[in-house]
């Protein structure tokens, strides 16, 4: 998958209370819920974002509460991928099983800036920042996650191993 | 081939894939002996169970659902949340869901309900699901599609982790506790510091530590970023168990060949009442650092900390003193237990003497759901495991991570305190 957008930029741990703060948490329609991601460290990242734009953080991205809501509202935002130097581990799971594309890469999450625009290939794990001509690649993710991602998250991956069975 | 020793962990691990050997990085699928939700993340998990077409849970059994966090609901929203839970709950026979009025915040409810024993692997849809590691058992925080998916096929994945091993010494002082042997630990090695690894426990210093103070450690293991805290099974554990649980449990230990990536040896004697400043509980000062800090607020309970052994010692530090006239003090008791002994031992007439609100068991302000938000420009004291920006309200709030010693004193005091300064 080919992805392209402009990047939104954090920085160390981003908490997922900052991504979706508590207080939205008696709904879990994604709509809603994106009305009021980041709103804690940034009020205009909602009239701000645009379908496909890309987040870029340092480390620790996610950490915090297992709220899956967190990524849900950054994909229903319309954020296309989030590159970071580290993720916290429970995002990275939710991340992966609800098919929000992330991307584990260090010198990307480092070097690229806020407002740069930056393309994606996700396959390849491969990061062209399109302003400067930087190249980054990402590590590849196992092949068993692949399989998740593939099967666009892990409810559509067990049920296709169910019908297997 | 030959295999190095692995940590206590990897062997839980190794055991629940059916596997004789684990190596850190490998990848298995391991069988849950229970999986977890709460009434934030079991809607979700509920609504993708259903829409991948699965009819039936896996084991009516080996599902707990517990509606602590809004609880009792707090606005219409919630509690539609909650009815779309209860309504799932019926349909599927699920036992072990908790109503108010049995409810308990979660990970102080399930070792009390006897749910989990040492050697078990459990997932919650909580990120505090590590707690049950203080009782000998692997168990981690995941999200709720991870909860639909355990509750259909009663597995999950793990990536084995690594092991950070912490050997604890020595007896610690006095006014110290579990919590800030971990905030301390997590000052020193940061939010991110045992990133994706197992947290080990082990050290002649642990026999001196009581199961709510171990509940504490492993409970925060998660504010290091670590995947699971764990203790080894000794006297104390047993005691527990056998006072809480029918469940048979399984001692794991650590080969002695076992691999670490760190390790890291704790004087707890040297260890002293540490608070985390606002907004990270990396951010700790021991007590005679922390200067004047004025508060507004005081929260005694939570996950981490509202076992009646956090309520003694908070009793003890208030009896026969009053909260200061700028300060609102709330204690909340973590289940219905804790509050019914608390209650028969006299601690809420302390409590009451002193001018604190009482309430009944539910997770409330420690995520900014209710009872207690921050206005702006507020700052609290309180016994639970987050500080970050906005969490117990406002975001120009402040949250000050303590024991409930300190907690109790502060709250006396009207800023941060020790008890020896009251």
């Amino acid at each position: 998958m080919k992805l392209k957008g402009k990047v939104i930029k954090y920085g160390d741990n981003i908490d997922t209370d900052v991504i979706i703060p508590a207080r939205y948490l008696n709904t879990h329609d994604p709509a809603e819920l994106a009305k009021h991601c980041m709103e804690d460290i940034d009020k205009d990242f909602h009239s701000r974002v645009k379908p496909g734009d890309i987040i870029v953080a340092g480390k620790n991205f996610g950490c915090g509460s297992s709220r899956e809501h967190a990524p849900i509202a950054i994909k229903a935002s319309g954020i296309s991928c989030v590159i970071a130097e580290t993720f916290a581990r429970i995002f990275y799971r939710n991340a992966i099983n609800i098919g929000l594309p992330i991307l584990e890469c260090p010198e990307a999450a480092k070097a690229i800036n806020d407002g740069d625009e930056v393309a994606v290939d996700l396959a390849a794990g491969k990061i062209y920042n399109l302003t400067n001509g930087c190249e980054y690649t990402a590590a590849p993710f196992p092949d068993f996650m692949q399989e998740i991602i593939n099967a666009d998250g892990l409810m559509g991956y067990i049920k296709s191993k169910a019908g297997e069975n | 081939m030959i295999y190095m020793g692995m940590t206590m962990t990897q062997k839980i691990l190794a055991d629940h894939a059916g596997l004789e050997h684990v190596v850190p990085g490998q990848l298995i699928k391991a069988k849950l002996d229970m999986v977890l939700g709460n009434d934030i993340t079991s809607p979700v998990a509920i609504s993708e169970f259903r829409k991948t077409g699965f009819k039936k849970v896996f084991n009516v059994n080996k599902i707990a659902i517990v509606p602590d966090h809004f609880t009792p609901n707090k606005d219409i929203k919630s509690a539609e949340q909650v009815r779309y839970i209860r309504e799932f709950v019926k349909e599927m026979g699920i036992v072990h869901f908790f109503e108010v009025g049995q409810m308990g915040v979660e990970h102080a409810l399930l070792p009390e309900k006897g749910l989990v024993v040492a050697g078990d692997v459990v997932i919650g849809a909580d990120s505090h699901t590590c707690t049950y590691g203080a009782l000998g058992a692997f168990s981690t925080g995941v999200g709720s599609t991870d909860m639909a998916a355990a509750m259909a096929t009663g597995e999950a994945w793990f990536k084995v982790p690594e092991a950070i091993k912490f050997i604890l010494k020595g007896k610690p002082g006095r006014w110290v506790s579990g919590k800030d042997i971990i905030l301390h630990i997590i000052g020193m090695i940061g939010v991110d510091g045992a990133l994706y690894k197992s947290m080990e426990f082990t050290g002649d210093g642990i026999s001196h530590l009581g199961m709510d103070d171990r509940f504490t450690i492993a409970n925060m293991a998660i504010e290091a970023g670590a995947k699971n805290g764990i203790f080894p099974v000794d006297e104390k554990t047993i005691e527990y168990m056998k006072e809480h649980s029918t469940k048979p449990y399984k001692i794991y230990e650590a080969d002695e060949d076992a691999e670490y990536s760190q390790v890291y040896t704790i004087d707890l004697s040297e260890v002293k009442p540490t608070v985390a400043f606002p907004h990270l509980p990396e951010n700790t000062k021991t007590i005679d650092q922390v200067g004047d800090v004025k508060i507004h607020q005081v929260v005694i309970g939570s996950c981490t900390n509202g076992r009646i052994s956090d309520l003694r010692i908070a009793a003890e530090i208030m009896k026969g003193r009053k909260v200061h006239p700028d300060v609102r003090c709330i204690v909340i008791p973590a289940t219905q237990k804790i509050w019914k002994q608390a209650m028969q031992e006299g601690l809420f007439d302390i409590f009451i003497d002193a001018g604190v609100a009482i309430s009944t068991p539910t997770c409330g302000p420690c995520l900014g759901g209710h009872m207690g938000i921050l206005a702006k420009g507020e700052r609290a004291v309180a016994t639970t495991n987050r500080n970050f920006v906005g969490r117990m309200g406002h975001t120009e709030s402040e949250v000050y991570l303590a024991s409930p010693a300190i907690a109790a004193a502060s709250a006396i005091a009207g800023r941060i305190a020790s008890p020896d300064e009251l």
